[in-house]
């Protein structure tokens, strides 16, 4: 409506479009913002039945295992949440993988972006390929290698295999996260402090850090979610050990309790509060 | 010359402890799983190297049908994510409006779920009793003995719904980078809208095209969790074979061939594609 007024009033170009098309946009128009939303409610259709299933009565007394059937509204898994010990045994392993393998990955991925942002040097192109054919690789390939790397030292697995397979996936997104921000980083502020007489550490505690922080913290947002999710490179390395995506694969044989969903719902909503977080902490800085 | 000196040791100091790590739990793991799978012996009385090649012919005589079933599965579910998620990217780049990073955390959305539970939910979703599929049959307007769990179906449309936003992404970015003044010039030189999509818009589209399908169709080979939670027996990928001869079997040699194998291709399409495009480009995309 309003595009056909302005055309009005402003003068009319020498080829106008057909009016005839007209018509026939104004249909078409609708076609794909309702293919887009029915591709997003798509993605979403699992996210609403892993919330809606924690909410569900099972029929069973005993077998405390989460039916197909919807059986009527419960609070009761979430009073109960943590009435499944191996099941909050596993979360625990897998918040503390997370944790410790998130700090160590970032950490080592942010200097090595730090080394191919700032400096030309030989063994960068190797370092940029090797960053990407961990990305690249399929995940089954990096679990299985590594566990052949234990099986011929002899290295039993357990906990400590688990984290040092988190930092080995983590580092690369790491390091492209971050320098991806490092790009549009202005040297010159630097300068400025090293000419105000600030010696190198200190300019990059006071200047260069402060400006790379919300990089850093968004590859270290990401680094935990992969490292919470992961299930294939996990499952080759844990030996023993499990993980809470460990625990619900072994769960989908013998039934699946509520607590599940519960806690799926929970770290679903931890992370999106931590997405919104973030982005507004970022829409703040730059006004 | 001093400062010369620890400037130029400066990046080799920051790369070490990564490259290091890198190094040992990455890079020599892959020399050494070929060399696994050129060992004999069992895992109670250690294995030793023999150069016996024979795990690759016993791999490719018996387990072939495996290969081919994880390519098929992975090529359809590829090309549906393509077909799927194209017009949606194109939508948030094109017309987003002011709202376009709240669609690309729409878009993302999915992964604050885990993996495993979200396919599980899949599991919820398609069984016969589920809330879905359970009442459409109480309403009758399926057969009785239509099911959907434990077919292919199920793993490829699987497949396509947990990889999705890595076409997605890939997509939006280089539809979004491109100039939208390319767009008009080929509206003022009578380009119908069918011509300014096709020649214009979907080759300049190409680099995240190439992307998506990359960073899409390796996972889609290597994968055995969808077919595991959703498909039946008859829906076996590689994935599964490989996953139950390391930690099943324990029959380290014959699982070591098979992901050499599998690594081999990946690494020819890994190679090809940072060949043709570069290695920038895709870290630009993940």
């Amino acid at each position: 409506m309003s595009a056909a007024r302005t055309e009005e009033l402003t003068p009319s170009p020498v080829f106008a479009p057909a009016p005839p098309t007209r018509r026939r946009r104004r249909w078409t128009r609708l076609v794909l913002p309702g293919y887009s939303a029915l591709v997003i409610l798509y993605l979403m259709t699992p996210i609403f039945m892993i919330i809606l299933y924690g909410f569900n009565k099972t029929g069973h007394a005993n077998r405390v295992t989460v039916s197909y059937r919807w059986q009527g509204f419960t609070l009761d898994w979430y009073r109960r949440l943590l009435e499944v010990p191996d099941l909050t045994a596993a979360l625990k392993t897998s918040l503390l993988i997370a944790a410790t393998s998130t700090v160590v990955a970032t950490l080592l991925g942010t200097l090595v972006a730090l080394a191919l942002v700032r400096y030309r040097f030989r063994g960068r192109g190797v370092m940029d390929f090797t960053l990407f054919a961990n990305i690249a690789a399929p995940e089954i390939v990096l679990g299985a290698s590594l566990l052949a790397l234990f099986v011929t030292l002899g290295v039993s697995r357990g906990l400590l295999t688990i984290f040092i397979a988190h930092v080995m996936f983590n580092i690369a997104y790491v390091t492209v996260t971050v320098r991806a921000r490092l790009h549009g980083f202005d040297r010159s502020l630097e300068e400025a402090a090293q000419d105000l007489g600030a010696g190198p550490w200190t300019t990059f505690r006071r200047v260069t850090l402060p400006l790379i922080f919300p990089g850093i913290l968004a590859a270290a947002l990401l680094a935990f979610a992969l490292s919470i999710d992961d299930f294939v490179i996990t499952q080759f390395n844990a030996g023993q050990q499990t993980t809470f995506p460990l625990w619900v694969y072994g769960a989908t044989r013998v039934g699946i309790p509520p607590q599940v969903f519960v806690m799926g719902t929970l770290i679903f909503l931890f992370g999106v509060g931590l997405a919104i977080a973030n982005i507004v902490l970022q829409r703040r800085r730059v006004s | 010359m001093r400062r010369r000196l620890t400037r130029s040791a400066a990046p080799y100091g920051l790369i070490f402890p990564a490259g290091t790590w890198l190094l040992i739990f990455f890079a020599i793991p892959t020399v050494l799983m070929l060399s696994l799978s050129l060992q004999t012996g069992t895992v109670d009385t250690g294995f030793r190297m023999t150069w016996h090649f024979g795990e690759y012919g016993q791999a490719f005589s018996q387990y072939h049908t495996y290969f081919l079933r994880s390519l098929q599965y992975a090529l359809v579910s590829t090309a549906i994510m393509l077909v799927v998620a194209y017009p949606l990217a194109y939508w948030i780049a094109f017309h987003g409006g002011r709202h376009k990073s709240t669609y690309l955390l729409l878009l993302l959305l999915p992964f604050f779920v885990s993996f495993v539970i979200r396919t599980v939910a899949w599991q919820f979703i398609l069984s016969d009793e589920g809330l879905v599929l359970g009442t459409i049959k109480r309403w009758h307007l399926l057969p009785a003995n239509f099911h959907v769990l434990a077919t292919t179906t199920a793993v490829v449309a699987g497949i396509a719904y947990n990889y999705l936003p890595f076409m997605a992404l890939p997509l939006y970015v280089s539809l979004e980078k491109i100039d939208r003044s390319v767009v008009e010039a080929a509206k003022d030189l009578y380009s119908n809208r069918r011509d300014v999509f096709l020649r214009v818009i979907v080759p300049l589209s190409g680099p995240g095209i190439f992307a998506g399908l990359l960073l899409t169709f390796v996972p889609a080979v290597g994968d055995y969790v969808n077919a595991s939670i959703l498909g039946g027996t008859n829906n076996t990928m590689i994935g599964n074979i490989i996953q139950t001869q390391f930690l099943v079997n324990a029959d380290y040699p014959m699982a070591s061939a098979l992901s050499t194998i599998l690594m081999g291709a990946m690494l020819i399409a890994i190679f090809a594609y940072a060949r043709t495009l570069g290695t920038r480009d895709i870290q630009e995309y993940v």
